[in-house]
């Protein structure tokens, strides 16, 4: 049925019928479409006209781009944080003194999803093992482990027979990381995987850790992998930082040309968020912490994010 | 009356305490000896009777005799236990000494299963405690959805293939790769100060490497649409390492499907076919069978 709009007194949501109503919605909404195209158009027919005067093209505002100013950020000259970088617990490793050895564990009792995850993360790490836990308190495992010249330890905590979290220990004496991890994939989910990650060490790339927060979390994943990547494995763990969410990837690249390189994911995949960061090893009743996610706090702006 | 309270409470009429299973009947009331619904252990039905209980970790013998029926306050008299299991043992002995045995066997075992259970807590408050955290389902969902949302904006796959090629222009890989870098090399001649000589052979090279590079790359990207020989391609890239020079020409030829690596591109470029041969056998075997 033919009616006419009168944009002054009429609105759609008026009418009672609701045929009618969805109706007239509908063609309301045809006619706002039509408008915006011909806004669009004419936009880009004057752009044109102005040619190279044209005033450049607006770029739209993302959450990255509004982000609130973090006063931490990193400044890539800065001296303070080279210096204490130098001379913080990460140092031995980044001086090659250490070699990376990890050790992976859940926590009481895993189920099979959790057991499995655990596996394919040791194929990935080089130089991991994992080790069950019965029942041991991880105070007494820490110094056991020291003793044993583990440098890192992974806890994967898990709840309702799926992992959900990870606590990721520097050793001798290195700050503590709580995460809590999600939408995990073992290998077999993945679409389009390749083959297994052979036992080549991969590279590692660390994306968008900014803030000295973000650094120190970003050296304490560097720290899991031995220094010199094989680059004939041609495999790389990712650590991409966005927006507070770590997600990390395992491909295989290859180089097409020197312009276009293919990847291919194999190996597990999870995110990751941090909740905690403690400066000595594992103890949740009397260590220190560094930073820890308070809810009330900081997660009332959209644009502000700490890694 | 005890046995008028029993035929009354504990058969027909109702009674506040019991509960009923399908095989069992239990008596709620906090003063019951055992915990079930017996003649004998129900305190109400049982004019003379004593149990044991604990409070705050310490135990107490509570006693029932008919004598302060009448007043319900002081009904029931205690009696604190000590701490030493045999010295308590022996302070029921003493306090139940003319009872029926049945009581006294059953305060017995009921202390001695209180004091066990005691003595886990403890032992359990030693060990680490399993803290539950509630979830938040608002909070939940507000994480869930927010990541879902970092995971469009961070692109992984783009990011991933930019930093890797960042990688390869920075020289991180060292000559394992050797594409021909036209752009960069003519860059480099026309900023560094080179000799001309140099600078045409260079271009030479570029040349050569161009006109076989054309024949091989029509090819190689038909092939490379899935990535089935990956794994091949590492052992053709340890060859590379060896042979500098004839690398590129080695990894396109060890791209082919078949098992023979060093084949020529006219091969690949036709495609794979299977030929069958029928035979004709069955007249001779027909035959045979009659």
């Amino acid at each position: 049925p033919q009616r006419v709009l009168f944009p002054p007194t009429f609105s759609v949501s008026e009418i009672k019928n609701k045929q009618r109503r969805h109706f007239m919605f509908l063609r309301w909404k045809q006619q706002q479409r039509k408008e915006k195209l011909a806004l669009k158009k004419k936009r880009r027919k004057e752009r044109e006209a102005l040619g190279d005067k044209a005033p450049p093209k607006a770029v739209p505002k993302t959450i990255e781009n509004q982000r609130v100013y973090d006063e931490t950020t990193v400044d890539p000259n800065d001296e303070e944080v080279a210096f204490d970088e130098a001379t913080d617990e990460f140092a031995p490793y980044f001086n090659r003194q250490t070699v990376p050895k990890i050790l992976i564990t859940t926590s009481d009792r895993p189920r099979g999803r959790t057991v499995r995850f655990c596996e394919q993360l040791a194929t990935v790490i080089p130089n991991s093992h994992v080790y069950y836990r019965r029942g041991l308190a991880l105070k007494r495992i820490i110094p056991q482990c020291i003793a044993r010249d583990f440098t890192d330890l992974i806890v994967i905590n898990e709840d309702r027979k799926i992992p959900n979290g990870l606590v990721l220990s520097h050793l001798p004496d290195g700050p503590t990381a709580h995460f809590r991890m999600s939408s995990v994939r073992l290998r077999k989910e993945i679409k389009r995987k390749g083959k297994e990650p052979t036992e080549h060490v991969p590279e590692v790339i660390l994306n968008n850790f900014t803030t000295r927060l973000g650094h120190s979390i970003g050296r304490m994943f560097a720290a899991l992998f031995p220094h010199d990547p094989q680059f004939i494995g041609r495999q790389v763990a990712t650590f991409h930082n966005q927006r507070d969410y770590i997600f990390f990837r395992f491909h295989r690249y290859i180089f097409k040309s020197e312009k276009k390189v293919g990847i291919q994911e194999l190996g597990p995949r999870f995110t990751l968020k941090l909740r905690s960061l403690q400066k000595g090893t594992f103890d949740s009743k009397f260590g220190e912490y560094e930073w820890i996610h308070k809810r009330r706090e900081m997660d009332t702006s959209r644009r502000k994010f700490h890694l | 009356s005890s046995q008028v309270v029993w035929s009354m409470l504990g058969n027909r009429q109702f009674c506040s305490y019991k509960m009923t299973t399908k095989t069992q009947n239990f008596c709620r009331n906090e003063y019951n000896l055992t915990g079930l619904c017996n003649r004998s252990s129900c305190p109400l039905a049982n004019s003379q009777y004593a149990t044991v209980r604990e409070e705050k970790g310490r135990c107490y013998l509570y006693m029932k005799t008919i004598e302060r029926a009448a007043f319900p306050r002081r009904l029931w008299e205690r009696v604190l236990l000590s701490k030493n299991y045999e010295k308590a043992l022996e302070e029921i002995d003493e306090n139940l000494i003319y009872w029926p045995r049945f009581i006294r066997h059953k305060c017995k075992q009921r202390f001695t299963k209180i004091t066990q259970y005691l003595i886990r807590i403890r032992k359990l408050t030693l060990k680490r405690q399993r803290k539950l955290v509630p979830l938040r389902r608002k909070i939940e969902r507000r994480e869930n959805r927010r990541e879902e949302k970092a995971l469009i904006a961070a692109q992984l796959d783009n990011a991933i293939e930019k930093e890797l090629l960042e990688r390869l222009k920075q020289d991180t890989y060292g000559d394992i790769y050797n594409f021909p870098i036209h752009a960069f090399d003519k860059a480099l001649q026309q900023q560094d100060a080179e000799s001309e000589s140099e600078s045409d052979a260079e271009r030479e090279e570029d040349d050569d490497e161009d006109v076989d590079k054309r024949e091989f790359v029509e090819a190689e990207d038909s092939e490379l649409s899935d990535f089935e020989d990956m794994d091949k391609l590492e052992t053709s890239s340890e060859e590379e390492q060896e042979e500098e020079e004839e690398v590129e020409k080695k990894a396109s030829h060890s791209k082919s499907k078949g098992k023979t690596p060093l084949k020529g591109p006219a091969r690949r470029k036709r495609p794979y076919i299977e030929i069958e041969y029928e035979e004709e056998t069955e007249p001779g075997s027909r035959t045979k069978a009659a």
